[in-house]
């Protein structure tokens, strides 16, 4: 068999599995007493060691079957789950995620996994002599034989979820089906029978498992277990209705308590205290678990497309946009009705198709976000500090090119707030907080961006100390720091030569991070903002564009130049006369809604080539902002508002003041877009 | 530089005043009539703007003013020639181009020690055929300095 087809799939969902493992086992080291937590991570496990081994990485199955072998032990309640043990298992996860990165990369997935089997196998050791006396206390509810076989096998918590249903009026089931000896299709069969079956119930139990028969890999015939409402004789009827099925039979699932309700008054004390426990903690996460299985195969009805041809798609959509701008110029110019109409409608369809690709290209922030948990754990498990990780909106969407960027910086931050943020326990105990320290990392969607926040509930930011460094650093003078707000100081931290940890600690780095965290940012076209309060924590806040490839834009001319101020800076267009401006320190301002503002001549600051002094009346001004700063940058005229394709000045022109890019208009020329993030100090 | 000691390299041939200089085929993308050019403000005095390349947004480099020479208003004459050096892709205005032609490795000869003018920092070598003098340019040197 040709797999090399199949490597890009087997990529692809191997990292899928090894996300979800890393996922739910912290999830687990939270609530380690939820075993529905252990079930979702053998079947991730499972499933890998099923798809290395047909792949032929053989290397990467025996890893992960020594890692299922120490899961099972956890789920069989035989090890107990305690810290070390899933330090443990992370590390194999780590190994296994190496393994697939080598694959990907071309290599063979080769790796020297020595420490990681030789821990686990301690682990499985150390389980099986514990495991005897486990055995035992097992073997001691479970009263007689007889008892047993009324089980069927069932493990506890499918016989609490069983029992929890007949309580409230549903039907156990155990149905055998057979298919037909010659049935081609056996696991699309399967699937329809189980799809009859979700129909009418919850389907609890297959034997084989679920992930066998997917696989074909049973006989004819297999049993599952369902809770219905329906009685035994209509299941029955709907799955012969599926073809290539030559027999089933439906049994009701009888209970301890129904069949042999005497001897559980024998043994009445160690059954239903277990019973009872286990039927609150572990019922319904197993039912909460069925249910976002559904939402999840709703949601696989996806293709995967190679990145690339979005990219393409999207470039060709680009040129489009230029030619979309250029007729609709050419339709302004020449009058004509029925060409103006086209012209519209076509602008509309092409606006939708933006929207399309846009949508197309946009990626969750999970993406980026799930690999912090472990990040988090582990800084914290290395500084000796207690810190929970809250991710909250992380199926918040932007686009690819964002979301390629936005990575490392978060990773700076967080762990600055791990490091310099949250205290040591017993600080925090000392301050009367709790001592598990929360770091919550927040996105939402607001208007044409996204905001992305990371928030500490730790020291937060001394403002003495912050201007104390930063003049003995010769950042500022002492003369300047006088007239500082709040927030200056705060985002003097983001200018570079800056450490305000008074240990220099490898995590957070030597103070170069901050201010290359701003640079990315600014470079996003987005803004950073801090806002703390000492002893209660610190927010920064981090504002992004929705996209960075198609933008609104307000074209204005100035002499014969034309520029693009992107509208997402601007807060509104004004003329202002000669005369209501005024001198404020050689700076010329204005008057703007009670707000004093400064203005800024474009024609000076971009050195535009005049024809002669020209005496004018009145000015048009347009209102810029940057946080809650604001600039009126002064051009000749407006033009209008567009939607254009933004482009860079190329790798000879990086660096250029206050231009954040370049777009083709729809005369084929070439404006410059103006950064009024540069502009306003 | 390698190309240049190569048997029987193809260069383009151009004029800057009464000179006549050559690139190496290899460095070349294209030659485009002068159109329209942005102004890029703040950018370094040589850098003539910006062309919209087919969509794509290209920096101009103004040759003359590259290499000190007095500056001429551009004509029918006028190229700009599209090259591209590393990652780096750029256009330079030329007064013409107008010939291809091979030249073989020992008719090249490292570029004369004197430093008579601007232009000989960005010069990789000279070439004799017949009775013309041609300057061949250093593309790194020309577009290297031009980074900020």
């Amino acid at each position: 068999m040709e797999l090399n087809q199949y490597l890009e799939v087997f990529i692809e969902e191997s990292k899928e599995h090894l996300q979800s493992c890393n996922d739910h086992l912290l999830e687990l080291e939270k609530n380690p007493d939820n075993l529905s937590i252990v079930n979702e991570i053998f079947r991730s496990a499972h499933t890998l060691k099923g798809m290395s081994a047909t792949m032929g990485y053989e290397d990467l199955a025996s890893l992960t079957h020594k890692m299922e072998n120490v899961l099972d032990a956890i789920r069989n309640g035989r090890i107990a789950v305690v810290p070390e043990i899933l330090d443990v298992v992370f590390l194999a996860v780590d190994h296994l995620e190496e393994m697939v990165q080598s694959i990907a990369s071309g290599g063979d997935g080769k790796r020297d996994v020595s420490d990681a089997v030789a821990k686990l196998q301690l682990i499985e050791q150390g389980e099986t002599t514990l495991s005897g006396n486990a055995e035992k206390k097992n073997s001691l509810p479970a009263a007689s034989e007889a008892e047993q076989a009324a089980y069927n096998d069932f493990d506890e918590f499918e016989l609490t979820v069983i029992r929890q249903s007949k309580e409230q009026g549903f039907g156990a089931y155990q149905a055998t089906v057979a298919l037909r000896e010659d049935c081609l299709l056996k696991a699309a069969r399967v699937y329809m029978i189980f799809e009859v079956l979700e129909k009418s119930g919850e389907v609890i139990k297959a034997s084989p498992p679920v992930e066998q028969l997917e696989e074909e890999n049973f006989d004819h015939e297999f049993t599952v277990v369902i809770l219905s409402k329906e009685s035994p004789e209509e299941i029955m009827a709907k799955i012969m209705k599926v073809a290539e099925v030559e027999s089933a039979v439906v049994n009701e699932i009888l209970l301890l308590e129904e069949s042999t309700a005497e001897d559980r008054q024998n043994q009445p004390d160690q059954d239903s205290v277990t019973e009872t426990l286990v039927n609150e903690q572990t019922a319904s996460p197993q039912q909460d678990e069925k249910r976002s299985e559904k939402k999840q195969n709703h949601a696989n009805k996806t293709i995967r497309v190679n990145i690339e041809r979005l990219d393409i798609l999207m470039n060709l959509f680009e040129e489009l946009v230029i030619d979309r701008g250029r007729l609709e110029q050419i339709s302004r110019e020449l009058n004509n009705s029925e060409l103006h109409e086209t012209v519209e409608r076509m602008s509309r369809v092409s606006g939708d198709l933006q929207s399309i690709i846009l949508n197309m290209r946009m990626v969750p922030v999970e993406t980026v976000f799930n690999r912090f948990p472990r990040m988090i754990r582990q800084l914290a498990r290395d500084l000796d500090k207690k810190i929970r990780l809250d991710i909250i909106g992380a199926e918040t969407e932007l686009d690819r090119t964002v979301i390629d960027e936005i990575g490392d910086p978060l990773v700076h931050l967080l762990r600055n707030s791990v490091d310099h943020g949250v205290e040591k326990p017993e600080e925090r105990r000392r301050k009367g907080k709790s001592e598990e320290g929360t770091v919550i990392l927040r996105a939402y969607h607001s208007g044409n961006h996204v905001f992305i926040e990371i928030e500490d509930d730790g020291a937060g930011i001394s403002k003495e100390k912050v201007l104390e460094k930063a003049i003995s650093k010769g950042i500022i003078t002492s003369q300047a720091a006088e007239g500082f707000s709040d927030r200056q100081v705060y985002e003097l931290i983001l200018s570079s030569g800056f450490s305000t940890a008074e240990v220099i600690s490898d995590i957070s780095g030597r103070g170069v991070g901050l201010d290359v965290v701003k640079n990315t940012i600014e470079s996003l076209g987005g803004s950073i903002a801090i806002d703390s309060k000492e002893n209660e924590g610190t927010i920064f806040s981090i504002q992004l564009p929705l996209t960075l490839s198609i933008i609104s834009v307000m074209l204005v001319e100035i002499e014969k130049e034309k520029y693009a101020i992107p509208l997402t800076s601007i807060i509104e267009t004004a003329i202002v006369k000669s005369g209501d401006i005024l001198n404020a320190h050689n700076q010329k301002v204005i008057d703007f809604r009670g707000k004093v503002v400064p203005l800024l001549f474009l024609k000076e600051i971009f050195e535009v080539p005049a024809d002669g002094e020209k005496d004018e009346q009145f000015h048009s001004v347009i209102i810029v902002r940057k946080g809650d700063k604001m600039a009126g940058l002064v051009v000749d005229s407006f033009i209008g508002q567009q939607e254009v394709v933004l482009k860079g000045l190329g790798n000879f022109l990086n660096n250029v003041f206050a231009i954040s890019g370049a777009t083709i208009l729809g005369d084929g020329k070439v404006a410059l877009i103006v950064d009024c993030n540069a502009l306003i100090k | 530089m390698t190309e240049a000691l190569l048997p029987d390299v193809k260069f383009i041939v151009f004029q800057l005043t009464d000179k006549e200089y050559a690139i190496p085929v290899s460095e070349v993308k294209s030659i485009e009539k002068v159109q329209h050019i942005t102004r890029v403000p703040h950018a370094l005095p040589f850098v003539q703007g910006v062309i919209n390349l087919r969509g794509v947004v290209t920096p101009i480099i103004d040759l003359r003013k590259r290499f000190g020479l007095e500056v001429k208003d551009y004509d029918d004459t006028t190229r700009i020639i599209i090259v591209a050096a590393e990652d780096k892709e750029v256009g330079l205005i030329v007064d013409a181009a107008n010939d291809v032609i091979d030249l073989s490795a020992d008719s090249i000869e490292p570029p004369p020690e004197i430093v008579g003018s601007h232009a000989a920092d960005y010069i990789s070598g000279v070439a004799k055929l017949d009775n013309r003098l041609l300057v061949l340019i250093d593309l790194e040197n020309i577009l290297g300095e031009g980074e900020n």
